[in-house]
């Protein structure tokens, strides 16, 4: 019997190779216009890519010595990282609280949070001046541990691990082996547990870096609290992208889905939105506290002041009133007219904290706006995300079923 | 007999002088044990070297003090000899500095520039002020840095290494705006003062201090400095304003500054308090190791009472 199965292994094995070889060609037609739009950007960016690699930051961006973080570390990462947020808060919900409703949307959220932290978080290669240094902090010439950024390295490098470790018995279903797909599975709840620990403590300790731009960050948003609020807001930012990328995913890949999923998909819609009005409530509530103990009344009749108070009421209240109500009346366009709201505000806050209200008297003519080859790299980085999200949804099990002998296993 | 207690295997960890049927603590069977064991100790390694201990910066290192230079402004004539000293010192462009039209505007320093002498008009008429790198006795930056290439010297020193990675965060925690970095090369270096540290080494002062015409620097432990600096007030107190800029800036810093004018005046943000600048994340840094212990325990809980109840639902043969 035994005998049996390692032969079967042996064979399949060998088989692998051409497998890979056979899946690595392009499914399906390539002549989109998703890709005839999408191929020159990422094109492009691979060309700028080099080219800042060569020159320099200087010539790519237009950061300068008054505004040293720009777009790749305010956008991609602080925001590319909230919004991935949905895979650590999921994991806890199907994983440790074991509720299944959510089951066949884990993987594609798992999926999403690694490839989101393999390319936003990746952004910061491009960004350090001194990228062949890269591996500095993990293999330690010196290791900066009172540094919130080293915390930072570390987590991302393994809550990369943990996710793609979450993932993987995907990757052994799709190549069929049986044996390496049951050990990979006893190691999900692991990696879950380990996951969600990093995710907590990286997403606030993105907000922890500008404890030390105190007096850079204006006062309306500059407060202790902040890794506290970054880590709150991104369980909605988190829950509300697993909505608007379901809302896409669900139509692109609506031959995978099976019926029954379909069905249920929209359960799953109110229960998220239910998740990210709880979690936005708590959000807009410590955000009024802290702003009632600041003292800063006087701060709101300024133009800062109105920024800010477009942040907290059009872009935190009135999304977390329309998920409230979105759940209410089971009415998804309110749903998910919610969760873009919610999304704009996480990159309006994120960008307020980083770009935006940092050295805010500084004038207009003088401040950071991001250069073209910035936003096109920035293009070019999502894109090349979106072609490898499809790549592995169009062959592994992400929406669809996995195969039957897996399903015995699990 | 002749068998350890369970609780010390526990401990003892890859022992293998026990049998595994009698390792049955509270019903968790061995595997399940382990398993949570392997787990807690992952999050614990990379847990454990995140434990913050004292800062790196301490006001005395090893019995040493630090070293620091107290600028007089109301004896600097603005004749930017310690701009060029400090080129000629580090390589880098001299100015000309016969050239007073620079005085025109409020120049920041910069890749190239180390220190600069600006001109601010002022309560008192014309008054020049010399600005660079503070030296905190416990830096931002420094605190900043993952790779330690921002250092503290033991003589006070704060100075810059190459093993820098370029994220420019030192720049982001900078409450002077100090570090500059070289965004038109390939192999950027963050420039900034480095006191001289490569002089204090060999027992000399500061380039920037040894040419000084008008004695309006000086240099010498930051106690004695600041000693001098309140002899200076009482002798002459219609001469200062009664206050040592950096004394108690940031937690202090290593460049000290008498005025004969409110420090606004001078280019001077008054606005940034006492507390030193890493103590602004230490609240977080803190609560790093207790997260990374609870959390993972609530979570191994939580997940464990969830299975149980599967197991009972499902040994009644109730509805699932």
């Amino acid at each position: 019997m035994n005998t049996v199965i390692a032969a079967e292994e042996k064979r399949e094995l060998k088989d692998i190779a051409v497998f890979i070889r056979s899946e690595l060609k392009p499914k399906g037609k390539l002549l989109t216009p998703f890709n005839i739009i999408s191929a020159p950007i990422i094109l492009l960016g691979a060309i700028l890519v080099v080219y800042r690699l060569v020159k320099g930051l200087g010539a790519v961006t237009n950061l300068s010595q008054e505004f040293p973080w720009g777009i790749w570390i305010g956008f991609d990462v602080m925001v590319g990282v909230a919004f991935a947020g949905g895979a650590y808060v999921l994991t806890f919900v199907v994983y440790i609280l074991r509720s299944d409703k959510y089951h066949s949307i884990i993987r594609a959220t798992v999926l999403n949070g690694l490839l989101a932290y393999v390319f936003y978080a990746g952004a910061i290669f491009l960004d350090l001046g001194r990228w062949w240094n890269i591996a500095n902090p993990l293999y330690g010439n010196e290791f900066g541990v009172n540094s919130v950024l080293f915390l930072i390295a570390w987590h991302f490098l393994l809550y990369m691990i943990a996710e793609f470790v979450e993932f993987s018995p995907a990757i052994a279903e799709w190549l069929g082996m049986r044996k390496l797909r049951k050990f990979l599975g006893s190691l999900t709840v692991g990696a879950v547990v380990v996951g969600i620990a990093l995710s907590t403590l990286h997403q606030a300790g993105l907000g922890a870096l500008f404890m030390m731009a105190k007096g850079k960050v204006h006062p309306l948003w500059y407060t202790e609290f902040i890794p506290v609020l970054f880590f709150v807001s991104s369980i909605f930012a988190g829950l509300s992208m697993v909505i608007f990328e379901g809302s896409i995913s669900h139509r692109v890949f609506s031959d995978k889905i099976s019926h029954e999923e379909h069905a249920a998909y929209d359960d799953m819609l109110v229960g998220l939105s239910k998740g990210c009005a709880v979690a936005m409530f708590v959000y807009f509530f410590a955000q009024v506290l802290i702003f009632i103990h600041g003292w800063h009344w006087a701060l709101l009749n300024t133009p800062m002041g109105y920024w800010y108070l477009t942040e907290m009421i059009g872009l935190v209240a009135i999304p977390c009133f329309l998920f409230f109500q979105g759940v209410r009346y089971r009415n998804l366009l309110l749903i998910r007219t919610a969760a873009i709201l919610a999304m704009i505000g996480i990159i309006i806050n994120r960008l307020n904290i980083s770009i935006i209200a940092f050295k805010w008297w500084i004038p207009f003519s003088e401040r950071y706006f991001p250069s073209w080859m910035e936003i096109v790299i920035t293009l070019a980085i999502i894109l090349t995300e979106v072609w490898v999200f499809r790549w592995i949804a169009n062959r592994m099990p992400v929406f669809g079923k996995s195969p039957a002998w897996a399903a015995e296993t699990h | 007999m002749g068998q350890p207690h369970p609780g010390l295997v526990m401990n003892r960890g890859g022992n293998s002088n026990w049998r595994g049927e009698e390792f049955n603590l509270m019903g968790i069977d061995r595997r399940t044990f382990l398993k949570g064991l392997g787990t807690g100790i992952a999050v614990a390694v990379p847990g454990s070297s995140l434990l913050t201990g004292s800062l790196h910066a301490k006001e005395v290192v090893a019995g040493k003090e630090f070293m620091g230079v107290l600028v007089d402004t109301t004896r600097c004539i603005g004749c930017r000899s310690c701009e060029m000293a400090c080129a000629e010192a580090h390589g880098m462009p001299v100015p000309d500095i016969g050239d007073t039209s620079v005085l025109e505007k409020t120049r920041k320093t910069s890749v190239t520039q180390w220190t600069v002498v600006n001109r601010y008009k002022t309560d008192k008429g014309e008054v020049f002020a010399k600005k660079q790198c503070m030296h905190c006795n416990q830096p931002g930056c420094v605190s900043a840095c993952l790779v330690n290439a921002m250092k503290k010297r033991t003589d006070g020193a704060v100075t810059w290494d190459s093993n820098c990675m370029g994220c420019r965060f030192c720049m982001i925690s900078c409450p002077f705006d100090i570090p500059k970095f070289e965004y038109n090369s390939a192999a950027p270096k963050i420039q900034k003062c480095s006191l001289c540290w490569e002089r204090l080494t060999k027992g000399q002062k500061p380039a920037c201090v040894e040419a000084c015409p008008a004695e309006a620097l000086a240099f010498d432990t930051r106690r004695e400095l600041i000693e001098e600096a309140n002899r200076r007030i009482y002798r002459e107190s219609g001469k200062y304003v009664s206050h040592i800029y950096g004394e108690r800036e940031v937690g202090g810093t290593g460049y000290l500054y008498l005025s004969g004018v409110p420090f606004e005046q001078i280019g001077f943000r008054t606005d940034l308090g006492t507390t030193s600048y890493p103590e602004f994340s230490k609240g977080f840094l803190y609560s790093v190791p207790i997260v990374l212990l609870l959390w993972p325990a609530f979570l191994i809980g939580v997940n464990t009472i969830t299975s149980r109840k599967d197991e009972l639902q499902s040994r009644e043969g109730g509805k699932r």
